[in-house]
């Protein structure tokens, strides 16, 4: 095994794990603010990932363009979401927001079984085939356009909460809850538009997954368990913190399945979880309370 | 508990104790398979419903259990008997290390519930690359003497495995009940309601919460050796995959979290309902992969939305159980 394939390797992790970061930036941001677990976040993925396959397959319409679509339906659903079945949740104890989350999640994988079967679909673009050449270097053209864009909307993202009125008020929400409703913000509709917004992330992360691996019904709670974790370490509330966590864990998992075993690649997301709650629990980015 | 509450749990009892007498092998089945999961959340609930501590991991205890007293039969012919304290006291080992490390570093809520999972599934896959006990192909024990008796190595009819579990959960009933009214039960609730009073009025939280994950840990041991010779078969990937631990927490959020029936009375509830969908379903000619675990969420969504408390509460006012 030579020098150049690690880096490879390491190049294509960090590619991949800029689409990780931006489905972690998505639940980081509804965590952050609302402080519900989404813990059908990997389901909301699956999802997208379906919508993309079936519009490309049934429609021939090219991943990249349905990315609007689908990100603007998923920030509908999301803020629906919120406003209906989640907000009386929020003052209720963690665990029953957490079943609350579960019943979805097992309401939309079963769905998602129901209509598409156990099998496994992709999305192959052609001229997504042929490998960039970077010097001595060959990097993967579909994970180099996902990348693109997953940094793209976390930008965007990063744009709307340090620039807009919106975005600030939703950051004050985030930061004192109950300075945010004296001095009259809606907060509800502050929430609803937060899950929204991370629904979009997540769904464009989804139309961008769906270049990378095939997608399943079965596939969501390992996902939500694999954003929970690059929150954690990236640091909670902290959005360049879940880039940076997705990364992390990309690239581990990169050098785990070239180093040890495929299979294995996930036992050190979870070893550096573990590693990151006990010694530094706020997180990598994460502001210490 | 009062007279007419003593009456109803001897009927539940003697009811439970005659099911094998009348019961087709297929209810048998379904019962004891209900008796396991009413165990086990009997044992979680000890951890979030009295000491308030959201474990989303119970799946290691369970995984951990059953492969030690299967690995120790399957490799040694050590029987369950034996076994089983070493079940014990790894999973007490590993209860006390995950409760050290988190209580240690005042981890707790959401990120407590997180680190559990973790640890599950970081032990699932360690499972898997760990060709001693089968790895991902799993670790499968003879079966032997399937009519024959014989309790010394846990060997027999499946009404023996029907009475095996009814004891398990009969037992873990009457250790929580007596915990509940200890001093033990006290601190807990203490702990539960607000951690900071409690530590204010003097009680040792770390000590007392380290005390709550060895109990629930050892006892979940035990529902994993019951688990291991019960189906004789084991797969990392089921054991220890958090689908397993939400099962285990389903009956007793249902049923009524930090009550002694509530686990019981949820792992029924699920019971019933799961095998009535399974009829519905079939009836009504709906057999597509996936319409039942929907109608399950449905159903599991409606409760928690609206018996946030579990469903025992509203029981026990409704049969004047209630004090």
């Amino acid at each position: 095994m030579d020098a150049l394939t690690v880096v490879d390797l390491v190049l294509a992790g960090v590619l991949t794990g800029l689409v990780y970061g931006l489905m972690a930036l998505g639940l980081s941001v509804i965590f952050g603010v609302v402080r519900v677990v989404n813990f059908a976040h990997g389901e909301m993925m699956t999802i997208a990932m379906y919508v993309t396959a079936v519009l490309f397959g049934w429609l021939g319409l090219d991943p990249f363009f349905a990315l609007l679509p689908v990100a603007v339906v998923f920030f509908g659903l999301g803020y629906a979401l919120q406003r209906g079945l989640i907000n009386p949740f929020i003052t209720r104890p963690e665990h029953t927001q957490f079943m609350l989350l579960v019943a979805v999640a097992i309401i939309l994988v079963n769905l998602l079984l129901m209509i598409f079967g156990p099998d496994a679909q992709h999305v192959q673009l052609d001229y997504l085939l042929e490998p960039v050449e970077l010097g001595p270097l060959l990097l993967d053209r579909g994970k180099l356009a996902a990348a693109a864009v997953a940094a793209a909307t976390a930008a965007g993202l990063f744009a709307f909460f340090r620039f807009t009125l919106t975005g600030k008020a939703i950051r004050a929400c985030a930061d004192n809850h109950l300075g945010a409703l004296v001095v009259g913000l809606d907060v509800k509709r502050l929430y609803a538009l937060t899950f929204g917004l991370g629904s979009a992330c997540v769904a464009v992360a989804g139309c961008m997954m769906i270049l990378l691996i095939d997608v399943t019904p079965t596939l969501g709670p390992a996902y939500t368990l694999l954003a929970f974790v690059i929150v954690i370490v990236g640091g909670l509330g902290s959005m360049p913190g879940a880039l940076l966590g997705g990364v992390l864990i990309g690239v581990s998992e990169a050098l785990a399945g070239l180093f040890i075993a495929p299979s294995a690649k996930s036992m050190f997301s979870f070893a550096l979880l573990i590693l990151v709650l006990l010694v530094r629990p706020q997180g990598l980015l994460g502001k210490s309370q | 508990m009062n007279r007419r509450a003593t009456l109803l749990l001897g009927a539940l009892a003697a009811l439970l104790a005659m099911l094998p007498a009348f019961a087709n092998p297929y209810v048998l089945s379904v019962a004891t398979l209900m008796l396991f999961f009413a165990y086990t959340g009997q044992a979680w609930n000890v951890m979030m419903g009295f000491a308030g501590q959201l474990s989303l991991g119970h799946s290691l205890y369970v995984g951990i259990g059953a492969y030690t007293a299967a690995g120790l039969y399957f490799h040694f012919g050590l029987g369950p008997w034996a076994g089983l304290w070493a079940a014990v006291l790894l999973c007490a080992l590993a209860g006390a290390t995950i409760g050290a490390l988190a209580f240690r570093f005042r981890i707790g809520g959401v990120y407590f519930a997180l680190l559990t999972i973790a640890f599950a599934e970081f032990t699932r896959i360690g499972f898997d690359h760990f060709p001693a006990l089968g790895g991902p192909a799993g670790l499968f024990l003879r079966v032997e003497q399937r009519e024959h008796l014989d309790l010394l190595s846990l060997r027999g009819p499946p009404a023996m495995f029907y009475y095996v579990a009814l004891l398990l959960t009969a037992g873990a009933f009457g250790l929580c009940a007596w915990l509940l009214r200890s001093r033990v039960g006290f601190y807990w609730q203490a702990i539960r309601e607000d951690e900071e009073a409690a530590q204010a009025l003097g009680i040792n939280v770390f000590r007392y919460k380290i005390l709550a994950m060895l109990v629930s840990s050892s006892m979940t041991a035990l529902a994993g050796v019951f688990f291991a010779f019960y189906y004789n078969n084991l797969f990392p990937e089921q054991i220890f995959n958090i689908s397993r631990s939400i099962e285990i927490i389903l009956g007793p959020i249902i049923g009524g979290l930090g009550t002694l029936f509530g686990p019981i009375l949820g792992a029924t509830l699920l019971a019933v309902l799961a095998d009535s969908s399974t009829e519905l379903i079939s009836a009504l000619g709906w057999e597509i992969p996936g319409v039942k675990q929907v109608l399950y969420g449905v159903v599991l969504l409606a409760v928690v939305v609206f018996l946030p408390n579990g469903v025992w509460p509203v029981l026990a006012r409704k049969l004047g159980l209630a004090r």
